[in-house]
């Protein structure tokens, strides 16, 4: 069954990469699609998969929203973690499905946004999260704000114990989500084409009050500004995310 | 106008009431806090220090005016301040982008942390800001980036961190130096993930609904002491006496945390920031963080 191409307006017929023959245009991934172009077949094991929000701020609609949410994506939250391999090696593994709540970062995914940085910590495993997300939930006030000091100081840890983190940022990624732990990798990869900023195009717009140019926020536009390590066309991931885990395998001192 | 009618109003009673905000709108406390003539970050280093000395630049790029940070003596101990800078009068707003930093103001303070952890001295931040500069030249040179490592850095910083917000606590630009041991805040300040007009017009599609969001959204002193975000709320009296009550209690904090040692001091602070946050199902957590410490002292 062909999909409609939002970017080139195109009926196109997609493989599993889920990228626009016609105009090159990344389609967003299920968790399961994704999994399955990154880890190796039957390998992962999800952690923390009940963890459910709550309504810390008791805004009224919250609770609705979250259940609504839950039924259109078939969804917990707006991340899922877990153990896997990738080309035979150990790693933890986070992603977040912007299709939950514009992927908004509560407490639920800074819990375990923490749990896989601290997992990975203690098993002495990489950690790569792929990112999509609007920013922070602004439905949890305060708390939504405080998990990015909560994911930030997790990396911390992730630095003392030498554990290597790996971020692969993908449509979108902006907000209190980059101002966290997006940018704390100790490699940053993004997909091609994907909108990669803080304050939102519209907010910036207001401020400067003229439009903005073309590209502005891009993955290109990141890379060339020195916040992205490499551009990885999906296809390539897998083989890319193998061989960082690879070269980044801490050699256990000699006088050990 | 309508806005203007009731500044002047909160004008009136502040001048008026006393020292207790309970019983107030919260949209009262976003107002006085975003009241121009309050005090800001200079006027209470410059109460509280008996000397102080402004150091400039992020030795990167630029020196931001909206960020000042420097050292100061208080009672015979060395203190590093950072705090943001919203300028006293129209002219040095202008200058200080209404206390909205780019990413040199970021860095900057990042590069005093540093040296305070250094030297052995304790930080003092003040927070007053609406938020981070959302200009071109901020993403250019990755505003989230330098607010991200600040984040990471302050939470391990091997040195006592006291963080006030004094005036607006607008969301990630708040944060970006709000990272410490002990979180307070004025009485009348407020802390947010942003400001009640975005919450209005995102959330409640209609952006004439800040007051109605600024309720809803519990943003300020006594909820954030309700949901244990900050320790203490300082009350504002004359500038003079909320200036001496955040100087006691600073020296009341550091006369412990000076003392502690280092690693449990960063134990006792990502505990803190790790615990924050609601959910169900979730499971034990202190645990597993007390054996990454582990390891982290056995790596060196
Ligand atoms: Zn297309």
């Amino acid at each position: 069954m062909p999909d409609l191409c939002p970017h080139c307006q195109k009926e196109v017929a997609l493989d599993a990469y889920r990228i626009c023959p016609a105009c090159n245009h990344y389609f967003p991934l299920t968790i399961a699609q994704r999994l399955e172009l990154i880890v190796d077949a039957g390998s992962f094991v999800e952690m923390s998969a009940e963890m459910r929000s709550r309504n810390p701020i008791s805004l009224a609609g919250y609770e609705d929203k979250l259940k609504e949410n839950e039924k259109k994506s078939s969804l917990n939250d707006a991340v899922t973690i877990g153990s896997c391999t990738i080309e035979g090696d150990n790693a933890i593994i986070a992603i977040m499905s912007f299709a939950f709540m514009g992927g908004s970062m509560g407490s639920v995914v800074g819990e375990k946004i923490t749990q896989a940085m601290i997992e990975g910590a203690l098993r002495g495993w990489p950690v790569i999260i792929f990112t999509a997300s609007g920013g922070a939930r602004m439905q949890e006030g305060i708390f939504s704000l405080m998990q990015m000091a909560k994911t930030a100081s997790a990396a911390a840890l992730l630095e003392e114990t030498k554990t290597p983190l790996f971020l692969v940022l993908t449509n979108p990624t902006t907000g209190g989500v980059t101002a966290s732990f997006a940018m704390l990798g100790d490699v940053i990869l993004a997909e091609p084409g994907a909108i990669i900023g803080f304050a939102g195009p519209r907010v910036i717009e207001g401020t400067i009050r003229e439009k903005l140019p073309e590209g502005f926020q891009r993955s290109e536009f990141q890379q060339s500004k020195g916040f992205v390590d490499a551009l990885v066309s999906r296809d390539k991931l897998k083989q890319t995310l193998s061989f960082l885990i690879k070269t980044h395998t801490r050699k256990e001192a000699a006088h050990g | 106008m309508a806005d203007l009618k009731q500044s002047l109003d909160t004008i009136e009673t502040v001048v008026k009431t006393s020292y207790t905000c309970e019983g107030t709108s919260s949209w009262d406390c976003v107002l006085r806090s975003r009241q121009q003539g309050r005090p800001g970050a200079k006027t209470f280093i410059d109460l509280i220090c008996d000397s102080f000395m402004e150091l400039h630049g992020d030795r990167l790029y630029g020196d931001d005016p909206a960020m000042i940070g420097g050292i100061g003596m208080v009672g015979g101990r060395a203190i590093t301040f950072i705090g943001n800078r919203k300028g006293a009068n129209f002219k040095e707003n202008v200058l200080c982008n209404y206390g909205m930093s780019n990413p040199e103001g970021y860095r900057k303070a990042l590069r005093l942390a540093k040296q305070a952890e250094k030297f052995g001295r304790p930080v003092v931040c003040f927070i007053d800001t609406p938020g981070a500069y959302p200009g071109l030249g901020a993403e250019e040179r990755g505003i989230g980036q330098a607010i991200a490592e600040n984040l990471k850095v302050f939470s391990t910083l091997k040195t006592p961190v006291l963080c006030f917000i004094i005036g607006e606590g607008g969301s990630g630009g708040a944060l970006g130096i709000g990272v410490g041991d002990k979180l307070y805040m004025l009485e009348h300040a407020v802390y947010s993930v942003i400001t009640p007009e975005g919450f209005a017009s995102i959330l409640l599609r209609d952006p004439s609904k800040a007051k109605e969001a600024a309720e809803a959204m519990k943003m300020t002193s006594h909820h954030l002491k309700e949901f244990s975000v900050i320790h203490d709320i300082i009350p504002e009296r004359s500038t003079e006496q909320t200036a001496q009550a955040i100087k006691e209690t600073i020296i009341r904090d550091l006369d412990v945390l000076c003392n502690k040692p280092l690693d449990n001091l960063v134990r006792y602070r990502l505990k803190k920031i790790r615990g924050i946050g609601e959910v169900s199902g979730g499971k034990e957590w202190w645990q597993p963080l007390l054996e990454v410490f582990t390891k982290t002292e056995s790596l060196r």
